[in-house]
């Protein structure tokens, strides 16, 4: 049987003003009917730009595909003219894209919008097309459909508009549908939602689905095979299976090896560097530089594709029959067995919050509870791990504790000494923070050695030029920065780069506490498993104390001592981190953590997952009582009644009556 | 089957040395290779590569240049009268001819752009400063303070411009002051809005948080962060303010409420060629090919501009 789509040698370039960008170079995909292909990769790897070359969505002024075919149903579609290709792009290839919130017109009701496309293709009389948007809503889990395709965008939840978003792209029935990071902008338990639609339409219609992500975890959860991208290139590509129980591409190995789960202990493995600049592609295997295993002919040659099985290729020189053999497995385990964390001294108490809130007043003098009576305590030395969905006051708690907005009520106390608005220029230097947009935290227009020194600068922390600039290259090696980047400007580094520069900014003034505020939810695998590294480095060198914010469950698992979850600016459960995993008492951590996906098919394809239904309540008019009872399978009529904040059991804390 | 064939060939001609373990080569993949590139480099080499925008800064910078050096070529002043030459025709002696009193208009072609763009830019540096200030300070403070001051631009914003310059020049006498003074009092509400809008966004940027939570006061972080990623934008605005300005100068004097004779200014020659249209016309002619070329290139050097530093116009 004939592939419905498959993809030939493509080749696609950029023109910039600097200079020609090899985005794609010389792929070969191809997607069986009723198949869902994955494609994974880091951010500038070529994934998004191949996908938008299969419909024609490319910016005409500046990609050109240099060569290459792209065949659907044996139509080569990058020889359609314009109007031959929106007619497939109508009725046969659907897209869906990354953010919900931009994806639907906000002026239109959805109901329309969904049925616009199929009304004009398919020829559809308004009442058949009203039937059909209710038809959609239904098969995509909104409920009242009738109700809701009159509304407009901005009635809808982030995961709601995901579904409409859906329902637009399946009103055409096409045969392919290309889903551009579907769940990267939602949160786990919406994420969980949406996999499970996807796969329970796949199921009815029989559409093929081309899943575009960087997680592994969900690549698990959906795809029938997957093909890993690197620098414009397919490195491995083959069931899902084969490529995660028998991965032969060193580049795969450390994708997998560095995601941690619920179990890793010690270093986490990391890829070292940054991928390479596509503006001067390398020769030779591309990955070569970060390679351990590189063989002196990665840097001369690019490897030709090898078959490892019929349906598992991969290009990489060491599957020549002359290269040495590297056992994947074996080396893994040696790896995460070599270091166990030294246990932390629990005793003494760093920071004290005692029933912080922070309530914004909004224009429309509705007040805006982002944080809603947490109290907490910091051990020195420990990390405290807080996670939450976006939304429930994670992040605000954070920049409160810091100083960056002022609590409504409750104290701040550290080491014993409130902080107030008087002595917090005491305590910038004592509490520092590490953001989560390492694009949005560097000023763009200062040099490396300047962002770098502004905490020197501002507290008197270098006497003259010279130590300053000695101060700047001791931070820059501590992050594995080289010492000329310290004339250099943000925007010509890459985000892992730019993360560790932000670290080196925080350290500069030998903080020591710092808030990482989701260090690494913004940075691709590869590099998150580096920046994780070296924040616990940095701990064990430097005694630090670390409050770490972040929504990914299995590496806050992996990071803290401590876990905190939070929800809608409340705290409902707090424990050492290995026993809130083993037995989370909340059923909405319990929910948090069976939403999150595992890199491992196995378990991905056969685990019962709880899911929530709906999404998170607005925290401007959160429920009464307990917040958590309108998405809880537990609740009843008393959680009506505010729970009590209590400790079940030694150092669990748990807010819910039914513990 | 060509695949299969190339493999083969490659097992025979690949030595064994080439596959031994080298291992990474770390360094490597975390060097630039680039040269050092600040963002004001990076948009001029942007800038270069628009012609039109490269085109209008040599005419602005010609034009700039002749208006200071233009007049020491003739022997003549600006307001030395002649009356037995009037009117006479671009000659070897008079470069372009006389007006109506002989004066040389080579002459005070150069010295009414001089005065133009010295108004016109003092009056546009006037708005920016005034303009930066107020609008840092209403978007800093926020709240009430942002609210009140707002609303005082809207008022200002509400009465015409022709109002307030004709009861200023009631009021003072017409000449350079005046007429900058009328231009500056609602010129600077515009800049005024622009920066007000950036420090609102630039408030919330994670380095101006960063920057704050290091413990930088609140003048470090205005002067230190704020200006200069609001800088570009200034810019962009003051080469678009400044074709305004010199236009509204012309318009002003044109209809004889700006400078007097026997100074010039642009405006102030356009009127004079203006009566004398039917003869000579080439007396109109310079100072409106002057002007155009101006306003031309000021605009689309201001363009250039923002597609080279305004990262919101970037394809």
């Amino acid at each position: 049987m004939a592939p419905l789509l498959s993809i030939k040698n493509l080749h696609v370039t950029f023109n910039t003003y600097a200079g020609k960008v090899y985005a794609v170079r010389g792929i070969d995909l191809t997607v069986e009917k009723g198949e869902t292909l994955a494609i994974v990769g880091e951010s500038g790897s070529g994934k998004s730009v191949s996908s938008k070359a299969i419909i024609g969505l490319l910016p005409k002024q500046s990609a050109s595909i240099e060569q290459g075919e792209v065949l659907f149903e044996g139509r080569d579609l990058l020889s359609l003219n314009k109007s031959e290709m929106q007619k497939i792009r109508g009725s046969e290839i659907a897209v869906i894209f990354q953010d919900p919130m931009t994806a639907l017109n906000p002026t239109m009701k959805v109901g329309k919008q969904v049925v616009e496309g199929a009304m004009k293709h398919q020829k559809l009389s308004k009442k058949e097309a009203h039937h059909l948007a209710i038809e959609l809503f239904e098969m995509v889990g909104i409920p009242n459909p009738e109700v809701r395709i009159n509304q407009y965008p901005h009635e809808f939840s982030g995961g709601m508009r995901q579904r409409v978003v859906i329902a637009m792209a399946l009103a055409s029935k096409p045969k392919l549908l290309i889903a551009d990071e579907p769940t990267t902008a939602l949160d786990v338990t919406i994420q969980a939602q949406i996999l499970d639609l996807l796969r329970d339409i796949q199921k009815k219609t029989g559409t093929s689905i081309i899943f575009i992500t960087h997680d592994l975890g969900v690549v698990a959860n959906i795809a029938d095979s997957v093909a890993v991208m690197y620098a414009g290139q397919i490195v491995e590509k083959g069931k899902v299976e084969e490529v995660f129980h028998n991965p032969v591409h060193p580049y795969n190995w450390g994708l997998l090896r560095s995601m941690p789960n619920m179990e890793t202990k010690g270093k986490l493995y990391s890829i070292p560097g940054s991928p390479p600049d596509l503006m001067n592609p390398p020769t030779g295997d591309a990955f070569a530089p970060r390679n351990e295993f590189a063989l002196s002919i990665d840097y001369e040659k690019a490897p030709p594709t090898y078959a490892v099985s019929e349906t598992h290729t991969a290009a990489t020189w060491l599957l020549h029959p002359k290269a040495p053999n590297i056992n994947y497995t074996k080396q893994s385990n040696d790896d995460l067995d070599e270091e166990e964390i030294s246990a932390v001294n629990m005793n003494d108490t760093l920071l004290k919050v005692s029933n912080l809130k922070k309530h914004f007043n909004l224009p429309s003098k509705q007040v805006l509870k982002a944080v809603d009576g947490v109290s907490l305590e910091i051990r020195k030395g420990e990390t405290l791990g807080l996670v939450g969905e976006s939304g429930c006051g994670k992040s605000t708690t954070g920049r409160t504790l810091l100083g960056l907005y002022e609590p409504t009520e409750g104290e701040i106390l550290y080491n014993n000494t409130p902080i107030k608005e008087g002595n917090k220029k005491d305590f910038s230097q004592k509490i520092q923070m590490i953001f989560q947009d390492p694009y949005a935290s560097l000023d763009p227009r200062k040099k490396v050695e300047d962002i770098i020194a502004e905490g020197l600068d501002i507290h008197g922390l270098a006497e003259n030029k010279q130590e300053r600039q000695e101060k700047v290259q001791r931070l820059l090696k501590v992050v594995g920065l080289q010492p000329d980047h310290a004339q250099r400007f943000p925007h010509e580094f890459s985000g892992g780069q730019r993360q560790r520069i932000g670290i080196a900014r925080a350290l500069a003034v030998e903080p020591e506490l710092i808030i990482a505020d989701e260090p690494i939810s913004a940075l691709d695998v590869s590099i998150q498993a580096q920046v994780v590294n070296l924040l616990k480095e940095l701990q064990k060198d430097r005694d630090l104390t670390y409050l770490f914010i972040a929504h990914d469950l299995s590496m806050v698992k992996y990071i803290s001592d401590r876990i905190g979850v939070m929800y809608l600016g409340a705290m409902v459960e707090l424990a050492e981190a290995d026993e809130l995993y083993k037995k989370p008492l909340h059923p909405y951590t319990q929910a948090l953590l069976s939403a999150v996906p595992v890199p491992d098919p196995k378990i991905e394809k056969t685990r019962e997952r709880i899911i929530l239904e709906g999404g998170l309540p607005s925290p401007v008019n959160p429920p009464q009582g307990c917040r958590f009872r309108t998405r809880c399978p537990l609740a009843t009529e008393k959680c009506a009644e505010i729970p009590q904040w209590r400790e079940v059991e030694k150092s669990h804390w748990v807010a819910c009556h039914y513990v | 089957m060509q695949q299969t064939e190339q493999k083969e060939q490659q097992h025979e001609i690949l030595p064994n040395e080439m596959f031994e373990i080298v291992g990474r080569k770390e360094e490597e993949s975390e060097k630039i290779n680039k040269p050092i590139l600040s963002n004001w480099q990076d948009g001029w080499l942007r800038l270069k590569q628009n012609k039109a925008a490269v085109i209008s800064l040599v005419v602005i910078l010609l034009i700039v240049v002749l208006s200071f050096i233009g007049p020491y070529f003739s022997e003549y002043s600006y307001e030395q009268t002649n009356y037995e030459k009037v009117y006479s025709e671009p000659s070897g002696e008079h470069w372009l001819g006389t007006d109506k009193f002989g004066r040389d208009q080579w002459t005070r072609l150069w010295e009414g752009t001089r005065v133009s763009l010295y108004i016109a830019v003092l009056a546009a540096l006037l708005d920016i400063l005034i303009g930066i200030t107020y609008g840092a300070i209403s978007a800093w403070k926020g709240g009430k303070v942002d609210n009140i001051m707002q609303r005082i631009i809207e008022i200002l914003v509400g009465i015409p411009n022709l109002i307030i310059i004709i009861l200023l020049i009631m009021i003072m006498r017409p000449g350079i002051m005046t007429i900058m003074l009328a231009m500056v009092i609602t010129g600077w509400v515009n800049m005024a809005r622009l920066v007000r809008g950036q420090v609102f966004k630039l408030k919330t940027q994670e380095y101006v948080l960063a920057s704050r939570a290091l413990g930088a006061s609140t003048s470090r972080i205005i002067l230190g962060h704020m200006l200069p990623n609001t800088l570009g934008i200034i810019i962009i605005n003051l080469m678009f303010t400044i074709p305004s300005a010199i236009f509204t100068e012309a318009f002003l004097s044109f209809i004889g409420l700006g400078l007097q004779e026997p100074l010039a200014s642009l405006g102030v020659l356009i009127n004079d060629g203006f009566q004398s249209m039917r003869n000579q016309f080439y007396l109109l002619a310079y100072p409106a090919i002057v002007i155009v070329a101006l306003m031309v290139c000021f605009n689309m050097l201001a363009d250039g501009l923002r597609d080279a530093f305004d990262p919101r116009m970037r394809k």
